[in-house]
């Protein structure tokens, strides 16, 4: 029976749970990993999977800018059935506010070193002829991805074991203790540092965790390829997708290497029901199709729901826990948890091996005041 | 009798036959091709497993067992 004592156990083996352990494993630390269900099939199955840089605040851009170098480098390995597609992204600019905000945007990435470029409406048609007539313009990132998350945590799952990491699973975690985590048999795997990487869930084993489940719902269709060329996200997102306390829809559509649409998104506080809601589906279908006309035309194959860790500054939990040394948190990635896996490993390694972080780790410390949000 | 197109090819179809019907009597036999490479054709009939799909008009993935001709159609298959 192999050793169930180790020096880090990952509980979750979601995107970031499956980053963490890869990472730990493969800096020489001895790593279990515990997953309940299976190897990405949570948030990490149910979100769209897009690698993009973002510019809400100063901080999130650091962290996605810094993960996206590191996918950059992790694209080169992965393999087909990651279907890693670096097709970009258009902010799309309905009228003139938003094409104010799109040059604004313009200037951020600009002075940040990221490429981006500004598209007038003509432009704009070339780019995406099946957008609807008048659109005002849009931003084209080209640095940014998508991929399919489930495969890249099996990925790195499967490298962490190269490196000597454990795999249990099914293995629910009922209790993080001082000395490891207890399994629902009641046995315990031993463990100096307890990595809490499950999502939304994390409050199940910690409940004052500032974390609230923010439900989502996406659809995916038949193959239609080349009819969408790049990520498509509305700037009106930007309106929607911050109002943190209200149900909000915005218009937001990858081309999936398979030649599928995956169309999104909505952000709701919803019970623990994880059903589809037909209004909410039918609200988020209209909004796409205000985008692209020919949307209603198109076979949908399936829609379902996930559940985002939201946090109140949108920023995610990476670092020791409050009044638990012996736990990282590595949860509160909200709809940002594919595009930061990648460094949030790298930045809860940087504090486990006392590294030296290459971007500033403060503002994702769980230790952060969340007071001035309630 | 309503004319439609099959695969560019015209063709006189009795009034009120489905798509499948159409491109059965034009002599196709594989209404389209699966991922791998496989012909497929019409299974159910009823609309369930879109063996049968084919592009109408310029829209793909039409169900040909659930779609009736009208005159002038431009039936392909894929």
């Amino acid at each position: 029976m192999p050793s169930r004592s180790f020096d880090a156990v990952v509980v979750g083996a979601g995107i970031v749970g499956a980053a963490c352990a890869e990472e730990l494993a493969r800096c020489g630390l001895s790593v279990a990993i515990c997953e309940s269900a299976i190897v990405g099939g949570g948030a990490t199955a149910a979100g769209m999977g897009h690698l993009t840089v973002m510019d809400d605040s100063e901080e999130q851009f650091a962290l996605t800018r810094y993960s996206q170098l590191l996918w950059r480098n992790l694209s080169n390995e992965l393999p087909p059935d990651a279907e890693f597609l670096p097709c970009g992204t258009v902010w799309i600019a309905a009228d003139a506010e938003e094409m104010a905000e799109v040059h604004r945007k313009y200037e951020f990435y600009a002075a940040r070193g990221v490429c981006a470029e500004v598209l007038d409406s003509r432009q704009l048609v070339e780019a995406e002829p099946n957008l609807r007539a008048g659109l005002a313009g849009g931003l084209l990132v080209a640095g940014d991805s998508v991929c399919y998350p489930p495969c890249v945590a099996h990925y790195l799952i499967a490298k962490a074991v190269q490196h000597g990491a454990l795999l249990f699973q099914p293995a629910r975690v009922t209790e993080i203790i001082v000395s490891g985590v207890r399994l629902t048999d009641g046995s315990l795997i031993e463990s100096k540092i307890v990595v809490l990487a499950t999502g939304a869930a994390a409050r199940e084993l910690i409940p004052d965790l500032p974390i609230r489940p923010r439900q989502g719902h996406l659809l995916i269709t038949d193959r239609y390829p080349a009819l969408v060329r790049h990520q498509l996200i509305e700037l009106g997102y930007l309106k929607s997708a911050h109002a943190v306390d209200s149900d909000s829809v915005a218009f937001n559509i990858q081309p999936r290497a398979t030649g599928q649409l995956l169309i999104g998104s909505s952000r709701q506080f919803a019970s623990d029901d994880i059903g589809v809601e037909p209004s909410m589906l039918t609200q988020m279908l209209q909004r796409a199709a205000e985008y692209i006309p020919r949307l209603p035309q198109l076979s949908a194959i399936r829609a379902w729901t996930g559940h985002r860790a939201a946090t109140p500054d949108k920023l995610p939990l990476i670092g020791p826990c409050v009044n638990r040394p012996n736990v990282y948190l590595a949860t509160g990635h909200e709809g940002l948890g594919i595009s930061t896996s990648l460094a949030t490993a790298r930045l809860l390694a940087d504090q486990i091996l006392d590294r030296k972080p290459e971007i500033p780790i403060k503002p994702y410390l769980p230790q952060r005041s969340f007071v001035h949000y309630a | 009798m309503p004319e439609v197109f099959v695969n560019g090819a015209q063709l006189c179809v009795p009034d009120e036959v489905t798509v499948a019907a159409a491109v059965a009597l034009a002599g196709e036999t594989a209404f389209r091709h699966s991922v791998t490479g496989e012909p497929r054709g019409p299974l159910c009939g009823m609309g369930i497993c879109f063996e049968c799909r084919v592009t109408i008009d310029g829209v793909p993935h039409a169900r040909s067992c659930q779609t009736l001709v009208q005159s002038g159609m431009d039936i392909r298959t894929t």
